[in-house]
């Protein structure tokens, strides 16, 4: 066990830099996930970290040594692919053991190893298997099981559960969260999908064209995104983005959103944002913080009428759309207060959990 | 009106699987007239083989018997002279001799070949690959000449270990093209993950690369094999004396005296020739065909 730093980490192919200077630690027995859109960069600064990537520039440290020149199989890591790599010709202890072989594990202390990786894994009875009589689900449990004998001091997840189907999906995330509370190591964890993200990590590094941009645990970067990028892209469905002024009311400020509508910003946001009164800006508000009026001490001023475009009823509550000056937005409403496509409906946007962007910096302000 | 559909519909149904049915037994029987058609075609050579092996001389010389047929009643005489009477079995040793070596050395040299320049990216690997190909479509009739030189000034001219040298050069860069293209449908992420979980270059080419690409493997060696047992020109130029002979020369230099051909013999000859690779092929193609890589990675 161990914890994992990246000081400066740069990677560059021929002209393309697919990681520019990052900097990251991950304290022992942390659970990172590097989530990004594909090509952010997330899959190689792992590759670096694994050691299949040589760094071009800056330094890794794993338990506080410099590991940059180590080849892979000196840096005790263990990965699991998203194809899972299995060896075909080998049985699942045979796949189990190898690298305890080739490190010259004492034969009692392998068969213990891969038993309890086993039972952990509850894949007991397919020891004696090949891979190609396993499921996928199953063979990717091998797969952590071949990570798991080694006891590393990090593992390393690329996309492992991109293979499986929606279902197993969920079922094999719950499982990863199992093990890693079972087996306390260090892990790093990549994938594209943000709810994969949220669910496992204890923290989320957001990843855009080589870069970072924030580090937060799930519940921070949700409510306080750092920037436009990681605003958009953590949440499902998506925050919306009105292009907006700030406009000094009286005493107060309101951010208008369209010739008709204009929303009054808390009170206690108004110090922060008198520097950009009047200004162009992006408006944020996820669509579960626009409804139908809900509360009884909400502000009237809050509310406003929106013609729906598109009704999309999910069960549970109900997705409406409707377009701002052009500009498609979505909301969350109760399934008993919705109205049809093409008819009017009040709704609350709720203003304490507005964001501010400015468009030129891509920050949130 | 729903009665009505509910009519017609079957019916459509009935006669669209009928016709798919028919299609499919035309299909079938089209496939079986052609197959018996190649098949008469290319085990008529063979049937002549046997059936002229096992006559007598004095049958064979007959020009009034069916010469497909068995008149005499059949014998294992020919047999009997080739192995007692004829260096056929010195010739069938040395043969064995030389395709057992040649294989071995092909095997070694292109899996090893083929691992680096499939699996270990490195500056100019690809143009190192494709001139090892081009190697091969050079022709034996043209390579004999100088390999001629070659071969006497190591001193290997009549001698079946100077086969053992130049059969390779027809086997490895054939059998390194064939396996680079198998070692390269080998996902990346095994030897990774072998990597990973510490095993060097040699280890992760003989614990993980040679058993995932056995069809591969396979396949070369049964190439190597068969241009090793039926080589003609390389032998034809380089070997003269009958102790140093192998199969496919002996058989016909030894059976053929001027315009004598000793045609029984020559037949029983050339059966017992083709039983090996016959053997071999038998063996090995199903292990061939069955694919190993199944379940490495999502299928």
């Amino acid at each position: 066990m161990a914890e994992v730093a990246l000081r400066n980490v740069v990677k560059r192919y021929d002209n393309v830099e697919a990681v520019r200077s990052i900097n990251l630690d991950i304290p022992d027995n942390e659970f990172v996930v590097l989530v990004g859109p594909s090509g952010c960069g997330k899959s190689t600064t792992l590759r670096m970290i694994a050691g299949l990537e040589e760094v071009t520039a800056g330094d890794i440290y794993i338990g506080g040594d410099i590991v940059n020149d180590l080849p892979p199989k000196d840096r005790d890591i263990a990965m699991v692919f998203q194809n899972y790599a299995l060896y075909p010709h080998m049985s699942v202890f045979e796949n189990m053991s190898f690298g305890l072989k080739l490190r010259k594990f004492p034969k009692d202390e392998i068969k213990k190893r891969v038993d309890h990786a086993a039972r952990i894994l509850d894949i007991t009875e397919l020891l004696d298997r090949k891979p190609k009589a396993l499921s996928g689900g199953q063979r990717q449990r091998v797969a952590m099981g071949r990570a798991i004998v080694r006891n590393p001091k990090v593992f390393l997840f690329d996309e492992p559960l991109s293979n499986l189907d929606a279902k197993l999906r969920v079922q094999m995330r719950t499982e990863i969260k199992r093990v890693h509370q079972l087996v306390k190591t260090t892990t790093v964890y990549v994938t594209h999908d943000q709810v994969e993200a949220m669910t496992l990590a204890d923290r989320v590094v957001v990843m855009n064209g080589g870069l970072i941009e924030q580090i937060a645990t799930p519940q921070d970067l949700y409510h306080h995104p750092r920037t436009h990028f990681v605003a958009g892209f953590i949440g499902s469905p998506a925050m919306n983005f009105i292009r907006c002024r700030l406009e000094q009311n009286g005493a107060g400020q309101r951010v208008r959103i369209s010739e008709t509508i204009s929303l009054p910003v808390p009170a206690s946001r108004a110090a922060r944002f008198a520097s950009v009164n009047g200004k162009e800006l992006l408006f944020g508000l996820r669509p579960e913080h626009i409804t139908e009026p809900r509360r009884s001490d909400r502000d009237a001023s809050c509310e406003f009428a929106a013609t729906l475009d598109v009704v999309e009823p999910m069960g549970m509550e109900t997705m409406v759309y409707f377009t701002v000056d052009g500009q498609e937005v979505c909301g969350r409403v109760d399934p008993g207060s919705a109205r049809g496509p093409g008819e009017s409906m009040r709704l609350y946007a709720d203003m304490d959990r507005m964001h501010l962007i400015d468009p030129q910096t891509g920050l949130v302000l | 009106m729903s009665t009505a559909a509910l009519t017609v519909r079957p019916g459509r149904g009935f006669g669209a699987s009928s016709s798919l049915r028919r299609n499919r037994r035309w299909a079938l029987i089209t496939s079986y007239v052609f197959l018996i058609i190649f098949a008469i075609f290319f085990l008529i050579p063979p049937y002549y083989m046997v059936v002229t092996a096992i006559k007598s001389d004095a049958e064979v010389a007959r020009m009034a018997t069916n010469p497909w047929i068995v008149a005499d009643g059949f014998t294992l005489e020919q047999f009997k002279i080739l192995f007692t009477q004829t260096d056929f079995l010195i010739f069938f040793k040395n043969t064995v001799i030389v395709t057992v070596c040649v294989v071995a050395i092909t095997m070694v040299v292109s899996v090893l070949a083929a691992f680096s320049l499939g699996r270990m990216k490195f500056w100019g690997s690809s143009m190192l690959a494709t001139g090892i190909f081009l190697t091969y479509l050079v022709p034996d009739t043209l390579l004999f000449i100088p390999l001629f030189q070659i071969v006497k000034a190591i001193g290997l001219l009549n001698s079946y270990w100077g086969m053992v040298l130049v059969y390779p050069t027809l086997t490895v860069p054939f059998c390194t093209w064939i396996m680079i293209g198998y070692f390269q449908s080998i996902p990346k992420e095994l030897d990774e993950a072998a990597l990973i979980d510490g095993a060097g270059h040699l280890q992760m080419l003989t614990k993980i690369f040679i058993p995932v690409a056995l069809p591969g493997i396979i396949a070369a060696m049964i190439f190597a094999f068969t241009v090793s047992w039926a080589a003609f020109v390389y032998p034809m130029t380089f070997l003269y004396s009958a102790d140093q002979q192998v199969l496919t020369v002996g058989t016909v230099t030894s059976l053929i005296r001027g315009d004598v051909y000793k045609w029984g013999m020559l037949m029983a000859g050339a059966l017992v020739a083709a039983a090996p690779p016959l053997v071999i092929y038998a063996f090995l193609m199903d292990y061939y065909i069955a694919g190993l890589t199944a379940g490495a990675t999502k299928g």
